[in-house]
């Protein structure tokens, strides 16, 4: 009986442990088949397949730079804009929303989040980007069209076009790790602020110079992994051209996006080869940003392990 | 003394007033986006939507409903899939996870969740468009598979680690096997947790697109067979959204909306389900 019962416990354990061997393999694969795929091209560029900025199918010439360089920058852009607005609102809901609103925003927040990508792609074309050229970037670039940042021609799709679209979509990860950060702060160090008279403000300035930085640097971290990954969203209002240009008015090019468009145009091994390595180069790089995230943010905010 | 006073007197207001503004300016898309989905989607927002197939440009009338059934087999695949390899991962990391192995697979999983979609994309052609040479809704399924399973893997883990020890303790003491303890005792008691876990996943993975793109490809017809290209709502938004013809941008509006309401269904039923079993 007590051995039987031994044996079943046994067996359910190591069938459990099998299907961990499984999701673990599954991972190994998808790492191994991206590997296969991309050694045509790792081996016909090497390290100039990250250096060189031509992308010409027909010479069978590949090189990934201006799509590195797009996915940055759309990137970069999208932080700036999502870090103060994410960061703004998280302390305006922890630290000064009335009860009754603290839940409908924060509700809103997570819709945001769950709304697809090809839904803000959708709206980036039809109304993001017609009231960014209109309202924004014609005015602009009339006034200071001069700076190398605003020149050139206004066409509507862009690298400011995805980056504003991209700043959207990563607010609401930003707000609510945020908040997360926020709220191991220590209630009586607050109170120690207040007691001496400082104002709501100076309790926050000082509370989170003390305490957040960390935390929400981790969270700026974990957003910029979003944003490094997202396909649909860029792909239809960047623009589509791989050309290294430093206004952010000019369309550009990003590595989801250039996947996502020519994958199933490869015509020949190299071209399919040369897009499997590009992904390869965003995987890496996307792993290397979330584990620095998850590393900051383990220590930033306890019991927050196993997100 | 006075004009120091007022002056941080001033910053404070001013600062709160640039809080309540980011708070404002974080939700405002959200709206417009509603908005312009009712507005944009409204004038092909009828039964044929729903019940017919897509025509081509310039004639009347058509729908999405190859796309609705498209979606539907897809995400069943994937789930048919990645429930039973997240959940059993879940249980192992929650109930026997303390090892060297466990940690490695909890890491594994969490690459895998930091992996773009498009990556997941790849993932299907190479394992099935390339041998099989062609696209097919196996393909698509395994691509979305690997969302699911991540997301599903980490909340069961973490929603059986909410079941008090006691829980376990009280049903070993009375005899009961720690298998049939974990699967009728743990696991139910986490059962509703676990539930919206898997809701969530799937509300996420209904709306994907990236890694469908040269998977399951979108197909203007019926679907024929599981080892054949197959249509999604998302992939009919994407075609008809850069399209250059007007009737077929209204077209993605309404396509838009279909699938925002299956998501918001899907996450509102997760929620639901958690409130009510606290």
């Amino acid at each position: 009986m007590k051995v039987g019962a031994n044996i079943k416990d046994f067996l359910f354990e190591k069938t459990t442990a099998l299907f961990a061997l499984c999701v673990l393999g599954l991972t190994l694969l998808l790492f191994a088949l991206l590997i296969r795929e991309s050694l045509p091209a790792i081996r016909k560029f090497g390290v100039t397949f990250v250096t060189n900025s031509t992308w010409d199918p027909v010479l069978e010439e590949f090189a990934a730079l201006p799509f590195l360089y797009g996915t940055l920058v759309s990137s970069f852009l999208a932080i700036l804009i999502a870090v103060p607005l994410g960061v703004g609102s998280a302390i305006f809901i922890n630290e000064f929303a009335p009860g009754w609103l603290k839940t409908p925003i924060s509700f809103l927040a997570e819709l945001l989040a769950a709304i697809p990508s090809v839904i803000y792609g959708l709206w980036g074309i039809f109304v993001l980007v017609p009231i960014l050229r209109d309202n924004f970037m014609k005015p602009v670039s009339r006034a200071l069209g001069w700076i190398p940042l605003f020149q050139g021609p206004v066409y509507g799709p862009s690298m400011l076009a995805a980056g504003v679209l991209l700043a959207i979509m990563v607010v609401p990860f930003i707000l609510s790790v945020s908040r997360e950060v926020l709220a191991t702060v220590p209630q009586v160090q607050k109170e120690a602020v207040l007691s001496l008279g400082g104002t709501h403000w100076e309790m926050i300035r000082i509370v989170i110079g003390q305490h957040c930085i960390p935390g929400i640097f981790g969270a700026t971290i974990l957003g910029l992994g979003r944003a490094l990954g997202e396909t649909m969203a860029v792909t239809m209002v960047i623009g589509n051209r791989p050309d290294i240009v430093l206004s952010l008015f000019q369309p550009g090019y990003s590595m989801a996006a250039v996947i996502a468009n020519e994958f199933t145009e490869a015509t020949g091994d190299l071209y399919l080869s040369a897009l499997v390595e590009i992904g390869l180069v965003l995987f890496l790089l996307t792993i290397v940003v979330n584990l620095a995230a998850k590393w900051i943010l383990t220590r930033m905010v306890p019991g927050r392990a196993g997100r | 003394m006075t004009s120091i006073a007022f002056r941080r007197k001033a910053t404070d207001r001013i600062m709160k007033a640039l809080f309540l503004l980011s708070a404002f300016l974080v939700i405002l898309p959200l709206f417009l986006i509603f908005f312009d989905l009712l507005w944009k989607g409204a004038k092909e927002l009828k039964w044929s939507l729903l019940t017919d197939l897509p025509r081509p440009v310039g004639e009347p009338g058509g729908g999405i409903a190859n796309g609705i059934l498209g979606t539907l087999t897809v995400t069943g695949l994937a789930m048919a899939g990645g429930i039973p390899l997240a959940v059993l991962t879940g249980i192992y990391l929650a109930e026997y996870g303390k090892g060297a192995f466990a940690s490695v697979v909890r890491f594994a999983v969490d690459l895998l969740a930091g992996v773009p979609s498009i990556i997941l994309g790849i993932f299907g052609y190479v394992l099935w468009v390339l041998p099989m040479k062609r696209f097919s809704a196996w393909a698509g399924a395994s691509a979305l598979a690997m969302i699911f399973i991540p997301i599903v893997v980490r909340t069961t883990e973490e929603m059986l680690k909410t079941v008090p020890v006691s829980v376990r303790e009280g049903a070993l003491a009375l005899g009961i096997e720690r298998w049939k303890t974990t699967l009728f005792i743990t696991v139910r008691t986490a059962a509703a947790g676990i539930i919206t876990g898997i809701l969530l996943a799937m509300a996420r993975i209904l709306g994907e697109t990236a890694p469908l793109l040269f998977t399951a490809l979108g197909n203007q017809f019926w679907q024929t067979g599981l080892d054949q290209p197959i249509a999604t709502i998302p992939l009919q938004v994407f075609s008809y959204a850069i399209s250059p013809y007007d009737d077929w941008h209204g077209k993605a509006w309404a396509g838009a909306v279909v699938l925002i309401l299956m998501v918001l269904v899907l996450s509102t039923v997760a929620r639901l389900l958690t409130r009510t079993r606290k």
